[in-house]
């Protein structure tokens, strides 16, 4: 079958692979319908997460129609269309009964490299490289999803693949950032980052009941977006002061909660920018915190601040004095979605969340190079490069 | 030279404990090597199962440590706050501990105990010992870098920090 795949660094291929197979009794096999880039792709076609085989087939964020059971498994049949979560959760560990799906011990079959780099592995996760598992990606005609009585989730009638597909990865990421955040009714929330995952973390800030969220940014379509179908408030940081604006719109406090959701390759205007990108160039850090950074200086005395974004390692001229002496709490996670995916199914049923306009590019698989192209560079006003692989 | 009352305390106590170490040493050779930086000196390695204590039988290991047979001794005890029942094993004949790079590289003494114990917690959890290969992949260029990470990644099931 054919496939997107990672060549190397800064090189996306299409080529023939073979199709996968039932290797546990808990698998099915599922015919992808849908399956789009995330801006945490490009952290691998950029090279800094140095655990890709050329080979390797790309995608974590997808839905489709099952067409293959293992005996274990239980709740789904031949025929029924789901959405499946990015992370590889089994559901009896006891990270998984707390609802800590990403953290599932059972989930990743390479544990030794996340080990290695962070003192415990976490779950796996589809075609994100050999240190989240080596699991093939969902950028082909077919994928394998394992424990899948535990990821892969029924999509209502009604709502549209278009939809259903950024309830994989998007929605939940955003719903794990926002909750874990504790974000509560009255709360203000600023949002970094105007990306799927940013605008996801942004609606679902709204839905549990904040009073004011602002996402930052600074692509004129996606705080376009921001405002038009998420209905928060927006920020250009290439315009304004983000700090000095988020202070005068909280009568001088900062937000209580804070989400970054723009990972390992941050942008800013400041000299920082420079000084961050050097170092990651030189290899003295594996990222780049900017937006971290801004995020821990905006935050209210006391409030929480999130790191959604995706980051691997370490990170140069972090502001902990103002962590401590703000009595800040700083939390991070990849993404818990088979805790909110039922949720984020029924808002989307009842209209109350709405992601289709995130597939600004759809694409057939031998489009994938382009795909990513265009996604890397924001052309043409590109928030997502989605494929579907039956076109 | 001259000794205080606290020197000649601490040099009988250092004594006495160079004995007890070279009794210890003639009774069981392994008991005191060390097992090398980060790693625990009593040799056991550890998962926490998410099942009860009843149900984490060392009598009827799971296969993946049953398999190793007579090399393991293998004990368990409840974890605290309801997280199930950890699980621990060391080899018999404790060779001398792997250094941080043999451990993380898979290539320690206690590599295939490691393993073992990760499957057998699967098993117990899970009920199966998750598979992923053959995963589709395309073309594999023989890189250096491409090649490295190959390898690594045959040996991470059996590599880890401790």
């Amino acid at each position: 079958m054919k496939a997107v795949t990672w060549r190397g660094v800064n090189k996306i291929g299409v080529e023939d692979v073979p199709e996968p197979t039932i290797l546990n009794d808990h698998d099915i096999i599922l015919e992808v319908g849908l399956s789009t880039t995330c801006g945490s792709d490009l952290h691998l076609l950029g090279g800094y997460i140095p655990a890709m085989r050329a080979g390797d087939v790309l995608g974590h964020e997808f839905m489709g129609t099952v067409v293959e059971v293992g005996h274990g498994v239980t709740k789904h049949h031949v025929g029924d269309r789901v959405v499946v979560v990015s992370f590889i959760g089994c559901g009896q560990c006891w990270y998984c009964r707390q609802g800590l799906w990403s953290l599932c011990d059972n989930g990743n079959p390479n544990p030794g490299i996340t080990e290695a780099l962070w003192g415990q592995s976490i779950g796996g996760c589809f075609g994100y490289s050999h240190a989240m598992g080596g699991w093939a990606g969902s950028h082909a005609p077919y994928i394998r999803v394992p424990y899948a009585d535990q990821g892969a989730f029924a999509i209502p009638d009604g709502v549209s693949d278009e939809r259903a597909l950024f309830a994989s990865d998007a929605a939940p990421t955003g719903w794990t950032g926002a909750h874990q955040a504790g974000v509560e009714a009255a709360d203000v929330v600023a949002v970094w980052g105007a990306g799927g995952v940013g605008q996801m973390a942004a609606r679902a800030a709204m839905l549990m009941g904040a009073e004011r969220v602002v996402v930052i940014d600074r692509y004129d379509n996606r705080l376009e977006q921001v405002r038009t179908h998420i209905g928060a408030e927006t920020l250009d940081y290439e315009q304004v002061d983000v700090p000095g604006e988020l202070r005068e719109m909280t009568g001088g406090r900062g937000p209580d909660v804070c989400i970054e959701a723009v990972g390992m390759e941050a942008h800013s205007p400041g000299p920082q920018y420079l000084y961050d990108q050097v170092k990651q160039q030189l290899r003295l850090q594996t990222d780049r915190p900017t937006a971290v950074r801004e995020a821990i200086y905006a935050c209210r005395k006391g409030g929480t601040v999130f790191t959604l974004g995706v980051f691997a390692g370490l990170v140069d001229k972090f502001p902990l004095g103002a962590v401590m002496n703000k009595a800040l709490t700083l939390r991070g996670a990849q993404q818990h979605g088979q805790r909110y995916v039922p949720q984020i199914l029924e808002h989307m049923s009842r209209d109350e969340l709405r992601t289709e306009h995130l597939a600004t590019h759809v694409m057939s698989l031998d489009d994938g190079p382009k795909g990513y192209e265009m996604f890397k560079n924001k052309e043409d006003g590109c928030v997502r490069a989605v494929f579907r692989p039956g076109a | 030279m001259t000794l205080s009352v606290g020197g000649v305390v601490s040099f009988a106590a250092g004594a006495v404990g160079s004995v007890v170490r070279l009794v210890r040493r003639l009774v069981n050779p392994s008991a005191a090597r060390p097992a090398g930086r980060g790693s625990p000196a009593s040799g056991w390695l550890a998962v926490t199962v998410l099942r009860e204590p009843s149900e984490v039988d060392i009598a009827a290991l799971p296969a993946p440590l049953a398999e190793l047979g007579g090399r393991v001794e293998a004990r368990t005890r409840p974890a605290p706050g309801g997280k199930g029942t950890e699980l621990a094993a060391r080899l018999r004949d404790r060779p001398p501990g792997g250094s941080p790079a043999a451990r993380l590289t898979g290539r320690d003494p206690q590599a295939d105990l490691r393993s073992a114990l990760r499957q057998a917690k699967q098993v117990l959890e899970a009920g199966e010992v998750l598979a992923v290969d053959p995963a589709p992949h395309g073309k594999r260029p023989p890189t250096p870098g491409g090649l490295l990470l190959e390898a690594w990644t045959k040996v991470a099931p059996k590599a880890g920090v401790r």
